[in-house]
């Protein structure tokens, strides 16, 4: 490594460090995903059926998820309503 | 009673096979009776990577079946007189592998081994998911690359929920991290994950680190496992990881850059 590799890195982000970020977020999401019940997704698609009989969304307006507190179960049901 | 392990990482052509096999070959260099098992039913390799290709003649799905005994079908090692392995079948889909079939085969095999080691298919289908199923420890063969660390982490994911293990919930599978190919030069150079990323992430403690490095090529050219050329870098950081997992605790080697000398900077050997 010369002396100017060394004037060029720290002008631009590492990418290593931008490797860790990406991975950060969707290992946590991917985590998520597995720990929900096998029935989640297709609930998803059956609820997106329904608002779409009297709302024009589409598939990722919705977002189901199951949350654990407690020994109580919490379903979340967020959707995003187009204006 | 043998322990049985499971290589694997999700990701194809991180070093399974290379590292299943240096592995097997360590542990048997410590007297333990090591037998290697190829999942990989159609994409056998581990007998080339052995260097016993030549003397393949019955293989695990010909055991399953009934048409070769264990004993017809297991290779043993022209090195080390520990050293076993039984290779996959070439021309057989992956359904000749049953859960009950493996299961026997295990269990027979476990009467008289102390070490299984199962070298996984890539991917997280039936292949992959036979060679964890029966699993007591798991080593995650994870390069320091997003698309294989991410991979690692849904076989983790896996291993968690659909083991032998998780299913009877007992004792979870032990993890093991194993970070190959690794290049502390490009690490300082902020252009590759450092083992610190690679375990913030997946949050399994370390086994070894493999440095990238030319002698697990010119090994695999002869069918000798690098793990016996004890005068390189990559083999001697194998021999170091099967003493962790025989219980030892051994320092870490090449995981930093070594100061290069006028000459070999003048060679431009790095290796």
């Amino acid at each position: 490594m010369s002396i100017f590799d060394y004037f060029r890195k720290s002008k631009e982000k590492q990418t290593a460090s931008i490797a860790k970020e990406r991975l950060q977020i969707i290992v946590a999401h991917q985590r998520t995903a597995m720990n929900q019940p096998d029935y989640i997704p297709k609930m998803q698609q059956d609820i997106v059926k329904v608002i779409k009989k009297y709302v024009d969304i589409e598939k990722d307006q919705v977002n189901v998820q199951l949350d654990t507190v407690n020994n109580c179960s919490v379903l979340e049901l967020n959707v995003t309503l187009p204006q | 009673m043998a322990k049985i392990i499971v290589v694997t990482s999700g990701k194809g052509g991180v070093g399974k096979t290379t590292s299943s096999a240096a592995i097997g070959t360590g542990l048997a260099m410590n007297n333990k009776k090591t037998v290697i098992i190829d999942f990989d039913v159609g994409l056998r390799n581990l007998d080339l990577i052995m260097g016993c290709e030549r003397r393949v003649v019955y293989d695990f799905v010909n055991v399953i079946s009934g048409e070769a005994t264990l004993n017809q079908a297991l290779i043993k090692d022209k090195r080390l007189k520990n050293l076993f392995i039984l290779p996959a079948s070439q021309t057989r889909d992956k359904d000749a592998l049953t859960k009950k079939g493996v299961e026997k085969v295990l269990n027979d095999l476990s009467k008289d081994f102390d070490f299984i080691i199962c070298d996984s298919p890539a991917g997280i289908e039936k292949g992959a998911q036979m060679a964890l199923y029966f699993a007591d420890e798991a080593i995650v063969v994870t390069n320091p690359e997003v698309s294989s660390v991410r991979d690692s982490d849904r076989i983790l994911g896996i291993l968690q929920s659909k083991s032998r293990r998780a299913e009877n919930g007992g004792d979870p599978v032990v993890e093991h991290l194993l970070i190959t190919r690794y290049d502390p030069e490009r690490v300082i150079a902020g252009e590759m994950l450092s083992i610190s990323d690679v375990e913030d992430i997946l949050a399994i403690p370390l086994l070894g680190v493999i440095p990238e490095s030319e002698a697990v090529l010119k090994a695999s050219n002869q069918g000798t496992p690098v793990i016996l050329d004890e005068k390189t870098k990559a083999g001697l950081a194998y021999s170091d990881a099967v003493m962790r997992l025989l219980g030892s605790n051994v320092d870490y080697r090449f995981i930093t850059v070594e100061k290069k000398g006028f000459f070999k900077r003048m060679m431009g050997a790095g290796r």
